[in-house]
């Protein structure tokens, strides 16, 4: 599966990322609707970490509508038309990576897409193939209905 | 009319009424929904502004419209008595979590006087959703009905069903399949319903479901306590059925979604760190309960004699784990992480009519456990689950069936039944096939199980009056108050928990206050002025969850981590940052600036709860002698269960200045009983002075005023009383 990928030691904290992501999805330039956030660590020099959605699939089984899918790509994707907003997921990610603005009804993650990636002027960030997670417990209840 | 049918369900369409379903507003539809299943009449009651701000919503909409649809003639198998089902404004809220509580309100066929039991599931959020802040039912019927309330139509219907089932298992899912147009609509229906052990018991409950898009079937919570499962089906009504397709985050209407989502948010990253160090909800449920109320001498046992058994880890959570499907959300509505709705997949039945079929159980919750279980004397996990099972399916409630059932098994012990007299049933404490074939009686109608259907106060009369049993005697083991069965903790210990099942105005349900550790463990309250405190803030913090729709879980069985150092014990009982979380979730959904701080929810809870034991007073009760309770939830009423505990009896009369060597046990009972008797009246004086109330337990006209419920027929009855 696909999932975003980041090496602090390239990081220089110019949060193009954030304004990317935040650009991308919602047309604004608040970074608090990015899906990416850096953070900075104290010290000298600074040090930069990432958070962003691993694409791990907990929330799968924590949404009670089974807004929350992954697709054939492996990334998991929120169905608006589903989400009633509850903001389980928001508290119940292990990475904290699953958003809410105080302007939107719904959470939103990371899906992957590598615009971030593309605008990162230090090559910090890329979209790469990794091992597929595990099969969530909603997965393995739905692909045993299907069979 | 009466040839019409609905084009989806086949039904015939009785009556039926279309509105325009009224966006919610800040918690709010602003209208309830009148139905009268005698003659049909189906019409829009207004909710005004004094109305919200007096009674909030929930069980205070319950208690205030009951109380103008009844007299105090009424009696609850009239056809004026009615079953009422609130949420409150905060009810549906899906960022919250335990948010979405509904409260069924009626008069009992138990205690006959009024009665609220809360329950989770769908129906008062999607009613809400649908335009209606409750549904008041009123009238019998002539024939089997179902009332049909569809929100995204703004229709409403009594259709005629004489051909579904009667059972909670299988009418719930005929009605998903009914009433849902396409499979995705499933998630949009909830029903109400009983079964036909409600109807031949006065123990009914009330089954509220929720589609489990996972599990792909109804689940089932209960309204169990009180009985209001036998008014719904004396009505002839088989079901409530709300649809509402397209629940959304701003659903609800709330005035300030920003602060919601802060508080929300911040709650479920609390549960997420909390709950597995702490209770573990998630992981199953109040199952936790049984080995802790062991452990500390508080699970009953073999009707409430005792507080603990050697074979009750048999019963505690590790032994029904294997049963339970895990890892899926088990909130019983949207956004409730603390999850506790236990689900027990593919138990295949050994007894009754579904023999040897596989079904889902929904639960079993600490009460039904300790009730059916260890107060039976019962210690197999699987007759549990069986039994809960079947009282779900019959529509009986497990509290009041495990302690009515304790209770005749200990007169089966004690002689006052008999073989003879229980039809052939062997009732002796430990007997499961006994406790299921009772059950399985009740579900059919027949023999001893309508004897024990009536209860421990209709028992008591019938043994004493056939069979000439020793008044005294059942008096002080028949484990009811007010005519309600007690719910599953001993209170012998905890003279304060003795009030709060004494003196709660539905009857001994802990719903209102579970003050045991406080009290007798931690030793926090221990004067006569505290425990009244305790006994006045507890209760009105509790029922304010009531009002609104909310979950008590979610309060104080998850703390934030610094809850206990941050707060004094006694401080931290209430778990303040939680009680901050509450004035903010209110405010953020109704708006209300006038609620700043949490002697704001109390004053909201104090309205509501002087107006329900104002009811209580009008249907001719409410009065210090109801709030007696029987000596078994005191101390020891017999010689083997003083002797069970000597050391700890025999100190305590030893501190009175007695000489416990000198005496008898059956003097030593004796003496500890008049004490702890003396004790229980000096605990009531002081719980009504602290709630403003009469020596008899009648609120004041004072403080009724300063309440302001002081209507005109409320400020006339307390004259006639006073």
């Amino acid at each position: 599966m696909k999932t975003l990928t980041f090496r602090a030691d390239l990081c220089n904290g110019c949060r193009v990322c954030e304004e990317t992501c935040a650009q991308t999805y919602f047309k604004v330039t608040d970074n608090l609707k990015s899906s990416i956030r850096i953070y900075e660590a104290e010290g000298t020099p600074p040090q930069f970490s990432a958070n962003f959605c691993n694409q791990c699939g907990e929330c799968i089984d924590i949404c009670p509508t089974m807004a929350l899918r992954r697709d054939k790509n492996g990334i998991v994707r929120l169905d608006k038309r589903l989400c009633v907003g509850c903001l389980s997921c928001v508290g119940f990610c292990p990475n904290a990576a699953m958003r809410i603005h105080a302007e939107l009804a719904v959470p939103f993650k990371c899906v992957a897409c590598g615009q971030c990636a593309k605008k990162c002027p230090t090559g910090a960030l890329s979209v790469e193939e990794v091992a597929d997670a595990e099969l969530t417990v909603t997965e393995i209840r739905l692909k045993a209905v299907a069979a | 009319m009466t040839s019409v049918r609905t084009s989806k369900t086949g039904l015939q369409v009785l009556a039926e009424f279309h509105y325009v379903p009224p966006k919610v507003e800040r918690g709010y539809a602003n209208q309830t929904l009148y139905i009268n299943v005698s003659d049909h009449t189906i019409s829009a009651k207004p909710v005004d502004e004094r109305m919200k701000n007096t009674f909030v919503g929930g069980r205070g909409f319950g208690l205030w419209l009951l109380w103008n649809g009844v007299t105090e003639k009424t009696r609850w198998n009239d056809p004026e008595n009615e079953v009422i089902l609130s949420s409150g404004p905060i009810g549906g809220t899906t960022s919250y979590p335990g948010s979405g509580k509904s409260i069924a309100v009626s008069l009992s066929p138990l205690t006959h006087s009024v009665m609220d039991s809360n329950v989770g599931g769908h129906y008062g959020p999607l009613l809400k959703f649908a335009g209606w802040d409750a549904i008041e039912v009123q009238g019998i019927a002539s024939e089997e009905v179902i009332v049909f309330v569809d929100g995204n139509r703004g229709l409403v219907q009594i259709l005629a069903a004489p051909e579904q089932a009667d059972d909670s298992y299988e009418l719930p899912r005929q009605i998903v399949e009914m009433f849902a147009d396409t499979p995705d609509e499933r998630v949009g229906i909830s029903s109400v319903s009983s079964g036909p052990g409600a109807a031949h018991t006065l123990m009914g409950c009330l089954n509220v479901s929720f589609y489990d898009p996972r599990r792909q079937f109804p689940r089932l919570k209960q309204a169990g306590r009180g009985g209001i499962g036998t008014v719904l089906r004396q009505k002839r009504v088989k079901a409530l059925v709300v649809k509402y397709v397209g629940v959304k985050a701003e659903s609800n209407g709330p005035a300030d979604w920003p602060s919601l989502v802060a508080v929300g948010s911040k709650m479920h990253r609390e549960i997420h760190d909390q709950d597995p160090v702490m209770n573990d909800m998630r992981g199953g449920g109040t199952t936790m309960l049984t080995a802790i109320m062991n452990n500390f001498d508080l699970l009953p046992v073999n009707n409430f004699r005792f507080g603990s058994h050697p074979e009750a880890a048999r019963l505690a959570k590790p032994a029904f784990l294997p049963y339970l499907s895990q890892g899926i959300p088990n909130g019983c509505w949207y956004g409730c992480t603390l999850a506790c709705a236990s689900c027990a997949e593919g138990f295949e039945l050994r007894t009754g009519p579904l023999r040897g079929q596989k079904v889902p159980i929904d639960g079993p919750e600490y009460e039904t456990i300790a009730g059916i279980g260890s107060n039976c004397g019962i210690f197999e996990p699987a007759d549990v689950l069986e039994a809960n099972f079947y009282c779900d399916t019959y529509g009986i409630d497990t509290i009041s069936f495990g302690t009515a059932l304790a209770f005749a098994m200990e007169c089966y012990e004690s002689g006052v039944l008999n073989r003879a007299r229980t039809g052939g049933l062997e009732l002796n404490f430990g007997n499961s096939s006994a406790m299921l074939e009772v059950l399985h009686q009740m579900g059919r109608g027949e023999g001893f199980g309508m004897v024990l259907g009536q209860g421990v106060r209709g028992m008591k009369d019938l043994f004493v009056k056939k069979y000439g049993a020793d008044v005294q005697f059942l008096q002080d083991i028949g484990m009811e108050c007010k005519g309600l069965e007690y719910s599953e903790y001993v209170t012998k210990e905890s003279i304060a928990q003795q009030g709060g099942y004494g003196l709660a105005n539905k009857g001994p349900q802990h719903d209102e206050a579970w003050l045991i550790f406080m009290d007798a463990i931690n030793k926090q309250i221990p004067t006569f002025e505290d425990k009244a405190e305790a006994l006045h803030y507890f209760p009105m913090f509790r029922t304010w969850f009531g009002l609104n729709g909310l979950c008590k879980l979610p309060w104080n069985d998850v703390e934030p981590a610094d809850n206990r150092k941050k707060h004094e014990p006694r401080e931290a009982a209430r778990v303040p940052e939680h009680v901050g979380n509450y004035v903010q979730l209110f405010r953020a959904v109704t708006g209300r600036e006038d609620v700043q701080e949490p002697k704001d929810l109390i004053r909201m809870s104090e309205k509501v709860y002087n107006f329900q034991r104002l009811f209580n007073l009008r249907m001719g009760f409410g009065r210090r002698a109801q709030d007696a309770v029987p000596y078994r939830s005191m101390g020891p009423v017999t010689v083997e269960e003083y002797e069970s505990r000597a050391e700890r009896y025999d100190q305590q009369l030893a501190e009175l200045g007695l000489v416990p060597a000198d005496m008898s046990t059956a003097e030593k009972v004796a003496a500890l009983r008049a004490h702890r008797e003396g004790r229980y009246e000096e605990l009531v004086d002081a719980v009504y002075k602290r709630r403003g109330w009469t020596k008899d337990g009648i609120p004041t006209l004072e403080t009724v005023r300063q309440l302001g419920i002081d209507y005109p027929d409320v400020v006339a009855l307390i004259a006639k009383h006073s």
